[in-house]
């Protein structure tokens, strides 16, 4: 079996562990703690062990954002890319789904993988479609949800995380597959990786130089706030008080 | 309930009753509530009631249910209400009770003599991380899972691992220890620093202010006397961390012995044949059965050992091969060697449960552990005797151990609610904490003296040490209300 190329997108997200913030009017980002979106991880992890099976011989971990996301690539190269690109974006531009996935459509009119690897979903906006727009873009095949994955001749075997349960598909080569949780166990970034990583090349591109207009935002955020803080309990005496209480609230 | 009398808790040596507490002083809340506001100071039943027990035995209870609930709990969100909440409490010689996350083993935040409870999980910040000196600053809320969450992508961790996620700070108290002890060494060589708030409201450094040098000769070693103080000498609200290097290659195995003898004595001679190997844990042939039905995982039914080994590829193979032998030589089985994290991750989780293994035995029952630590070389003559008394004694007491310190836990599943089972339990404990302290060891490895063991302590440092410690604790708290009744 020939020896694939793999790309695998990363984003930078708030760390799934930081409590979020809303300030003024937007998600308090300044001085918060980043890090590479968990689903993301897994879907790195998986080209990883896809190369030192030696079903891959080249993984290259990709990002769209601003400069600081090379930080996120210098992990993801950690934990084993060989290495890294930066679509570069303007500070304060606006990268929704539309936007990576055109980015990285004209990343892979360049590079020529024979497969793409996302998580499933970031854990900032957990709106789940970078991956089917890219493979729409690109008109791919695509595997989403992917718990197991499996390299045939010319083609990959996924298996897929529905609502009725487990689906598998096989798919043609060039593919995109979203990963979801139970597809592996990312491992951790050791500090003699950490040093090579420094070493691995890690391309800038702008987005815009990608041959493919970066299309105007069609979203427009008109308010967000931080849910209501929630009020104390109350005691009732028994169950008539408390059919009472919840009539007169309108709740019955 | 009957248990606490047969463990004779609060009647060691004479000492005052349990039950002796004197009620708040008038408007002593409402200065509470002026240092940190209305929402943290609670003195409603459930929270007090919640407060007033860990996840040992000691639930407080009976016979006085009244004795272990704090009469106040607070929860201060920064060091400076810390120290004023103290000084407070001082100045009313009312008593002071530390609670992390609540998880200990041996009574530890019970509030016998009532007083206030201080929460202090929202004091949460991870600070002063370097990641060239390997080392971070974390506060009493962050547990040991989060902050190794925390450290993810920078190729460092932190190696204590205690079965429950404890606060990091919490397990500075009870000078914690867990599977990887036998490599990295327990919670006392990891700290290197503390700010403590004394009894009094005064702030102390152990090591000085904002320092964290990996040695040194200044002065009395003050960390050291605070780790393991459980909450008795002033309030841990800081610990300095030693991190390491997480290990570029680990590797687990399991494998089964023709009897508990050949295990344990087959965990001496891989510690004498200086293999650094990162965890090795022992679980009896009642243990292995438990667990196995527990997790699904079909284990055979025989004394097991659970081997990991950290290190470069290279350096992997070499002691992979030294383990092999060892094994084999001591007539052990079944060695199949697992790297993936899935795999590992499964036959550790299932060496976790191992405590809800246990009572899923006798369901219905309770559980007490015990945790004797004994030399090496006195191993398996204590682990073989202990086996014989439990099973003489009639009891359920699956044994699990981190074998590699000397160190194991007999599981007793025993109905409370029967007094004769109740007293073999007490009766047991008392053979296998004397056995051990015989065999030159101690009478808790890692959990704390708490409530249970003070009698034990007085046997195990002789009356200059207890003296010596009480000199100790009266120089620095005086009037005796820092987490009164435990430990002295």
């Amino acid at each position: 079996m020939a020896a694939l190329r793999v790309l695998v997108g990363v984003k930078r997200v708030i760390d799934y562990a930081v409590k979020v913030r809303v300030a003024g009017g937007g998600v308090q980002t300044q001085g918060v703690k980043h890090s590479l979106n968990p689903f993301c991880e897994i879907a790195l992890e998986e080209g990883v062990r896809l190369r030192e099976r030696g079903a891959a011989s080249d993984v290259i971990a990709v990002s769209v954002g601003t400069r600081v996301c090379q930080e996120t690539l210098r992990t993801a190269l950690a934990v084993g890319a060989d290495r890294g690109v930066l679509l570069e974006v303007g500070e304060g531009a606006a990268v929704g789904p539309r936007e990576a996935a055109a980015a990285l459509a004209g990343l892979v009119g360049r590079l020529q993988p024979h497969l793409v690897l996302l998580g499933k979903q970031a854990i900032d906006d957990d709106c789940n479609q970078t991956g089917q727009l890219l493979a729409a873009m690109l008109d791919w095949p695509q595997g989403t949800f992917a718990s197991r994955v499996e390299l045939e001749e010319g083609a990959v075997r996924v298996e897929r995380e529905v609502d009725g349960g487990l689906e598998t598909l096989r798919l043609r080569l060039p593919a995109v597959l979203t990963a979801d949780l139970r597809l592996n166990e990312p491992r951790y970034a050791t500090l003699p990786n950490i040093m090579k990583a420094k070493k691995k090349p890690l391309e800038i591109i702008p987005a815009s130089a990608l041959g493919v207009p970066l299309p105007l935002p069609r979203l427009r955020v008109l308010k967000l706030e931080e849910p209501p803080a929630r009020g104390g309990g109350q005691r009732v005496q028994g169950v008539p008080e408390l059919l009472e209480r919840l009539r007169s609230d309108g709740r019955v | 309930m009957a248990l606490r009398r047969v463990l004779g808790l609060g009647a060691a040596l004479g000492r005052r009753g349990c039950c002796s507490k004197r009620p708040l002083p008038p408007d002593f809340v409402e200065a509470l509530r002026a240092v940190v506001g209305d929402p943290n100071v609670s003195t409603a039943m459930a929270v007090r009631e919640q407060h007033g027990h860990d996840e040992s035995m000691h639930t407080g209870a009976a016979p006085s249910p009244s004795c272990a609930p704090p009469d106040a709990v607070v929860w201060p969100q920064a060091v400076g209400q810390v120290q004023e909440l103290a000084a407070l409490c001082y100045r009313c010689r009312v008593p002071m009770v530390p609670f992390g996350t609540g998880t200990g083993l041996e009574g530890g935040v019970n509030a016998v003599q009532g007083g206030v409870c201080f929460d202090l999980s929202r004091m949460d910040a991870i600070t002063e991380l370097s990641l060239e000196d390997f080392s971070v600053a974390v506060e009493p809320g962050v547990t040991r899972k989060a902050l190794n969450g925390h450290l993810r992508g920078t190729g460092l961790w932190f190696p204590v691992d205690p079965g429950a996620d404890a606060s990091l700070c919490g397990m500075a108290a009870t000078g914690a220890s867990g599977t990887n002890a036998v490599r990295y060494g327990t919670m006392r060589p990891n700290v290197l620093n503390l700010r403590v708030v004394l009894p009094d409201g005064r702030l102390l450094h152990t090591a000085g202010p904002g320092r964290q040098a990996r040695k040194r000769a200044a002065g009395y070693d003050l960390t050291s006397l605070f780790v393991g103080s459980e909450g008795t000498l002033g309030f841990l609200t800081q610990a300095t961390l030693r991190l390491h290097p997480l290990p570029e290659a680990t590797a687990v195995t399991m494998a089964t012995f023709p009897s508990v003898r050949a295990a344990v004595a087959c965990t001496v001679q891989v510690l004498q044949a200086a293999v650094p190997v990162a965890r090795i844990e022992f679980l009896d042939e009642v243990m292995a059965g438990a667990c196995s039905r527990f997790s699904g995982l079909e284990l055979p039914e025989a004394a097991t050992l659970l081997l990991e080994l950290h290190g470069s590829r290279h350096g992997l193979a070499e002691q992979r091969q030294q383990a092999e032998e060892i094994v084999r030589l001591n007539g052990g089985s079944g060695l199949a060697w697992a790297e993936e994290p899935e795999e590992r991750g499964r036959l550790w989780a299932m060496r976790h449960s191992a405590w809800y293994a246990a009572l899923a035995l006798r369901p219905g029952c309770q559980g007490y552990s015990t945790d004797v630590c004994v030399p090496i070389s006195r191993l398996p003559d204590v682990v073989v005797e202990t086996k014989r008394d439990l099973q003489d004694s009639g009891l359920t007491g699956p044994m699990v151990g981190h074998v590699g310190d000397g160190n194991f836990h007999c599981l007793l599943i025993f109905d409370c609610q029967d007094p004769a089972e109740s007293r073999r339990v007490h009766a047991f404990t008392q053979r296998l904490g004397r056995r051990a302290l015989a065999a030159g060891g101690t009478c808790t490895g890692e959990h704390g003296v708490g409530l249970g063991k003070r009698a034990l302590l007085l046997e195990e440092l002789g009356q200059e040490g207890m003296d010596t410690l009480r000199r100790i604790k009266a120089a620095l708290d005086p009037h005796n209300l820092m987490n009164p009744g435990k430990v002295l």
